[in-house]
């Protein structure tokens, strides 16, 4: 494969007819404590699920490349660092548009698709940077929000944050929750915060983020997941990546029958984020062979899966780069992102 | 297919396991199998070979020899010749043999995957993650056992040469828990793989002569039920060891009737899958798919029986039928497939025709859409509803990928329907309620309870059926029991008894006294015979000493509704269990001298004599008295968060069938042990000296002891027997006596597969290590094994 150079200039936008898959909306229903009180998590019964899932599928050759395609699609490119820039975050915007490179595209036989990354998400600061980075692309901006990571600030803040970030044109909004409500089980206060900042979001995607490592217990990983998806979140989503313990398989069976359910009782489509410590091809297979068999196919697509990750990426393409020339490319072979 | 098109539609593609090493290892064989005898291998005297098929393309896959009369006397000569100094290496030594033999299996672990998953049909998933595994670690744990056993267990010893016939449904894993725990502990084998998957077997002999095991020890010798009869039949066996369906079962059972020789089996089930209203549904589907659709359903612990509580059975049929169609049925050696091939065109055969019999009697089926390969065998997994308790397809093993489902309404209901089989080998419980768990467990009547889990296996933790689904445990500590026997039976002698003296007529009865009656005792209450005859007993100079109850097949069915009637006293506390017996031997101890004149009365033995026997009778009533909360079980420790309790329980409703001598403490020391247990039981006392069994009656009516707990019908020793081992709701008969009446009380007791202990050497009943603990309550207990994993 040949390198190339990280570019602070966009790379020119290829518009080809494939239009991204548009996220279906959750409008959310009333608080209904019946369905919260009736969870029902065996973690021992999970983990066993969890543990056997890898061993029952598996996906090989061009079977494999196309859904590490598919999973790179789906990856929400992340930057949330102290010490991001203007340029660091167009650098990232940079090889969202173009993750593969054109060379690796069209030896994978897809020179005719358009192959971008699921979302960039950046801090509130950077919206308005990225915005302008992927000006025409059609990639959606998300911006994490609500004083991320902790959520602490005070609740007007929160929501102004939310606002300013929607005004700056994020098209996705990830909030945290306060998750004392959830750890004290004060489940109606979690409801009414989630549904402000559904509010706030306005026509903007909410992803709302459960915290579940602080959550510890999957039964109040799926009590907070059924709460969350009633106040409207169009994602569920994990972590922050800042917890003691990211996205885990357990946690992802968890929220991915929630959603189930939730489907099953309002015909609402909720989509599914796990977030934190998927760094490798192999790790994200699992997670899609999660959605595939609790969920359907539905849920690979981007307007429903993503993957809140940043070194993912460079992963998959080493795999994609393998699988097209039989030989582990150098790292430095890969456009950094 | 082009990425692009597999982009628009994701599925999951081929992912074959390369089969290649195991093709090289079948093509250096392409002769044919031979057997594996004395540590080499011979070709069959019997000069006959079979073929053996690859289910997941129906084609040929090996020729393996078949073993004739002369190669079965082959092995078990081989085995007879190793087993003293194999019997007599300290358990260091064997340890070391089975350490190298668990490290072998490790090595070469996708080998035997890759053969066994050609050989059987079933998924290269299950027998690299699961099959494979549990083996290594069977004779891990077993290479402890070697080292630990004489230490552990005193006084008991190996049994000699096993003989063991294992089925085709897990070839290895079954072969591990034959092997493993009989080579541990100093036995020898010779063990027959089922006819349609003798592959691994035969790899692992190689391993065992890579191992070094010394020559004998083990020998393989395949071929199909001819070759397993001819073992079962064979002379120098001391024990069988059998896995397999409940018609063989039985067949084995009569066929070893009057041999001597041990018997362990492990049958058939229609195991119970209980899912109560507070379960995690998801997780609960999900076992159902770990329970009926792992191994084709071609599993003897299977739950194939969904009993769902009404207020939930909707909806989880639905959540079932939208899982049934992710499972993906197709080639064995496809590492994404949740279903592999049947065994055999003739188990598919059955499969369909029982599932046609559902369908005919009113069941609603549903299976998934997806496409079947169009060669080898294959069946989709199948769901029935619309069943009903009497349905055929509720009662008989479908040993098929094939669930039926059932509701109930209480807890009491699922009990009820969960034991309502002549089976008894596992159940799975499904509840987030620990106090609804616990309490459901123990009421179920199958030695594995799994809760909210379900086929789940170690090493270290014994499995093995209640009623009609066999007995003997395989694994954990109960499991060695089944391998080894008491030492003092070696030098033990055969009992004979002598011929009944006639009594001599005109003798007065009474001998002053008041004429008394000895009636039998059933229900709790002094009874006639049924027969309206009395029989006479004579003292040991042929004198009449008094007369009792001719008993018939009528009292006996009297005494065992009585038996049952009493199963409350399971219930009973071990503490109140303990104090009954206490005050039985109170009430013994009071009247000491008047039985002590009985029996010299009826033995024509000095009183001082007598005496020690009934103040033997007292202490043994102290000694069971005193285990009944003390043999408690164990808590075993499986590789999972939680752990596994291995409770004793009662085997039900037991007759026993007391020896000539002596009279009162065979009698109390059998009864003892089995009521302390929590048993009921129907006993024939001594025909000689059964008047000292029906003066104990009175002992009991004045010592609290509930009706129907202890039943006593008097009489000839043998026809009663054969009519308490003929008696279906007789769970265990016990037989302590000469050997020819034992084997027609083996024959008898098929029907139920009720558990038979028949002794026809003389035990030293006075010595209490030997008739006073672990070796009776072993008798009177089966091992019931609860998993619970947990977490939050």
């Amino acid at each position: 494969m040949s390198s190339t150079p990280a570019a602070r200039e966009p790379a020119p936008i290829r518009r080809l007819p494939t239009a991204l898959p548009v996220a279906p909306e959750n409008p959310g229903i009333p608080f209904d404590p019946e369905p919260v009180e009736r969870v029902r998590v065996n973690l021992a019964a999970v983990e066993r699920r969890a543990a056997t899932l890898p061993g029952r599928r598996t996906v090989k050759k061009q079977w494999q490349a196309a859904w590490l395609v598919k999973a790179l699609q789906c990856i929400d490119l992340t930057t949330l660092s102290g010490d991001d820039t203007d340029g660091r975050v167009e650098r990232l915007c940079a090889k969202a548009r173009n993750p593969l490179g054109d060379e690796l595209q069209a030896a994978l036989g897809l020179a005719d698709r358009r192959i971008t990354v699921g979302a960039v998400c950046v801090y509130h600061r950077f919206v308005a940077t990225a915005k302008r980075a992927l000006e025409g692309t059609g990639i959606p901006v998300a911006a994490v929000s609500t004083g991320f990571p902790a959520g602490l600030s005070p609740l007007a803040t929160r929501i102004a944050e939310i606002e300013a970030s929607v005004a700056a044109g994020a098209d996705e909004i990830d909030i945290v929750i306060t998750r004392e409500h959830a750890l004290r089980g004060d489940w109606t206060a979690l409801y009414d915060e989630i549904r402000s900042f559904k509010a706030a979001c306005g026509p903007a995607h909410m992803k709302t983020i459960l915290g579940t490592g602080d959550l510890k217990t999957l039964r109040n990983v799926g009590r907070a997941s059924w709460v969350a998806m009633m106040a409207g979140a169009d994602f569920i989503k994990t972590s922050t990546g800042k917890e003691g313990v990211n996205a885990t398989i357990p946690v992802a069976l968890t929220m991915t029958r929630a959603i189930r359910a939730y489907r099953e009782t309002t015909g609402h489509f909720v989509g599914f984020k796990p977030a934190g410590g998927i760094s490798t091809a192999k790790d994200v297979l699992n997670f899609q062979f999660v959605m595939k068999e609790e969920l359907g196919n539905a849920w690979l697509e981007p307007g429903l899966f993503r993957i809140g990750a940043s070194s993912l990426l460079a992963d998959i393409e080493r795999q994609l780069a393998h699988f097209t020339t039989g030989r582990y490319a150098s790292f430095d072979h890969h456009a950094l992102g | 297919m082009s990425i692009a098109e597999i982009l628009d539609h994701p599925d999951y593609g081929p992912s074959p396991e390369s089969d290649k090493e195991a093709r090289q290892w079948l093509a250096r064989h392409d002769a044919g199998f031979a057997l594996f005898i004395d540590g080499g291998w011979r070709k069959p005297e019997s000069g006959k070979w079979f073929e053996t098929i690859e289910p997941g393309t129906g084609g040929f896959l090996a020729r393996v020899a078949e073993a004739g009369e002369a190669d079965v006397d082959a092995a078990v000569k081989a085995a007879r010749k190793a087993f003293p100094s194999w019997s007599r290496l300290p358990g260091h030594g064997r340890a070391r043999y089975l350490y190298a033999i668990a490290r072998l299996i490790q090595r070469h672990s996708r080998l035997f995957a890759v053969l066994e998953s050609l050989d059987n049909g079933k998924t290269i998933r299950e027998t690299r993650d699961i099959d494979v595994a549990l083996v290594a670690r069977h004779f891990y744990h077993h290479a402890g056992w070697a080292e630990l056993f004489a230490g552990e267990f005193p006084g008991r010893v190996p049994v000699g040469v096993c003989g063991q016939i294992i089925p085709w449904n897990f070839p290895l894993l079954m072969l591990a828990w034959k092997i493993a725990p009989a080579i541990a502990l100093g036995n020898t084998v010779v063990l027959k793989p089922a006819e349609y998957t003798s592959l691994t077997a035969l790899l692992f002999a190689e391993i065992c002569e890579m191992a070094g095991l010394p020559k004998g020890v083990v020998n393989i010798v395949t071929g199909d039920g001819a070759t397993g009869e001819l073992i079962v039949r064979h002379r120098d066996i001391d024990k069988i060891a059998f896995t397999g369906s409940t018609d063989v079962g039985r067949k084995i059972r009569e066929a070893t009737a009057g041999s001597g020789k041990a018997l362990t089996l492990e049958l058939g089930g229609k195991s119970p899958f209980i899912v109560f209203d507070d379960a995690d549904l998801d997780s609960a589907v999900e076992g159902v798919v770990d329970a009926i659709w792992f191994n084709q359903g071609q599993v003897c612990c299977a739950g194939s029986r969904l009993l769902v509580q009404e207020s939930i059975e909707a909806r989880f049929i639905d959540k079932l039928r939208i899982r049934l169609n992710t499972l993906r049925t197709g080639h064995p050696l496809d590492k994404s497939m949740d279903i592999g091939a049947i065994v055999a065109p003739v188990q598919l055969e059955r499969i369909r025709m029982l599932v046609a019999k559902g369908v005919e009697e009113g069941a609603h089926i549903f299976q998934p859409k997806t496409a079947l390969p169009e060669r080898g065998l294959y069946y989709p997994p199948t769901l029935l509803t619309n069943v009903q308790a009497a349905s055929t397809c509720a009662r008989v093993e479908i040993f098929g990928p094939v669930l039926v489902a059932m509701s109930f309404r209480t807890p009491d209901e699922a009990v009820a329907l969960a034991n309502n089989t002549e089976y008894g080998l596992a159940a799975s419980v499904w509840s987030e309620s620990i106090n609804l768990a616990l309490d459901i467990a123990p009421k179920l009547r199958c030695g594995v309870v799994w809760i909210n889990a379900t086929n789940l296996f170690d090493a270290s933790s014994g499995f093995g059926g209640y009623k009609e689904s066999g007995y003997g445990r395989e694994g954990g500590r109960e499991g060695l029991l089944a391998y080894s026997r008491p030492a003092w039976m070696k030098a033990a002698r055969p009992i004979v008894e002598k011929p009944m003296v006639k009594a001599e007529i005109g003798f007065e009865l009474t001998g002053g006294g008041i004429d008394r009656t000895a009636k039998l005792y059933i229900g709790g209450k002094q009874a006639r015979p049924d027969s309206g005859y009395s029989r006479p007993v004579a003292g040991p100079n042929g004198k009449l000493v008094g007369e009792i109850g001719e008993g018939n097949r009528k009292d006996i069915r009297n005494a065992v509704e009585a038996a049952r009637k009493a199963g409350g006293w399971a219930a009973a506390s071990e503490h109140n269990r303990a104090q009954i017996l206490y005050y039985i031997a109170e009430n013994l101890d009071i009247r000491a001298s008047e039985f002590a004149d009985r029996l010299r009365m009826l033995r024509g033995v000095k009183k001082a004599k007598t005496r020690l026997e009934v103040d033997a009778a007292v202490e043994r009533l102290f000694a069971f008295a005193a285990f009944a909360d003390k043999f408690d079980g164990a808590v075993h420790r499986p590789p999972l968060r939680g752990l596994a309790l291995a409770m004793n329980e009662p085997v039900g409703v037991v007759g026993i069938v007391c020896p000539e001598e002596p009279g009162l403490l065979a009698f109390v020391s059998l009864a003892a042990a089995a009521i302390a247990m929590g048993n009921t039981v129907v006993v024939i006392p001594s025909e000689r000296q059964a008047l000292i069994a029906t003066d104990f009656y009175q002992v009991l009516e004045t010592s609290d002891l509930p009706a129907g707990v202890l039943n006593i019908v008097t009489g000839e020793r043998k026809t009663l027997g054969i009519e308490l081992a003929r008696h279906d709701a007789v769970d265990a008969i016990w037989y302590f006596g000469e050997a020819a009446t034992a084997a027609a009380i083996e024959k008898a007791s098929t029907g139920n597969l009720k558990q038979v202990w028949t002794e026809t050497i003389g035990r030293d009943w006075h010595d209490p290590a030997a008739s006073g603990g672990r070796d009776l309550l072993h008798r009177a207990t089966q091992v019931k094994n609860i998993w619970i994993p947990c977490g939050e």
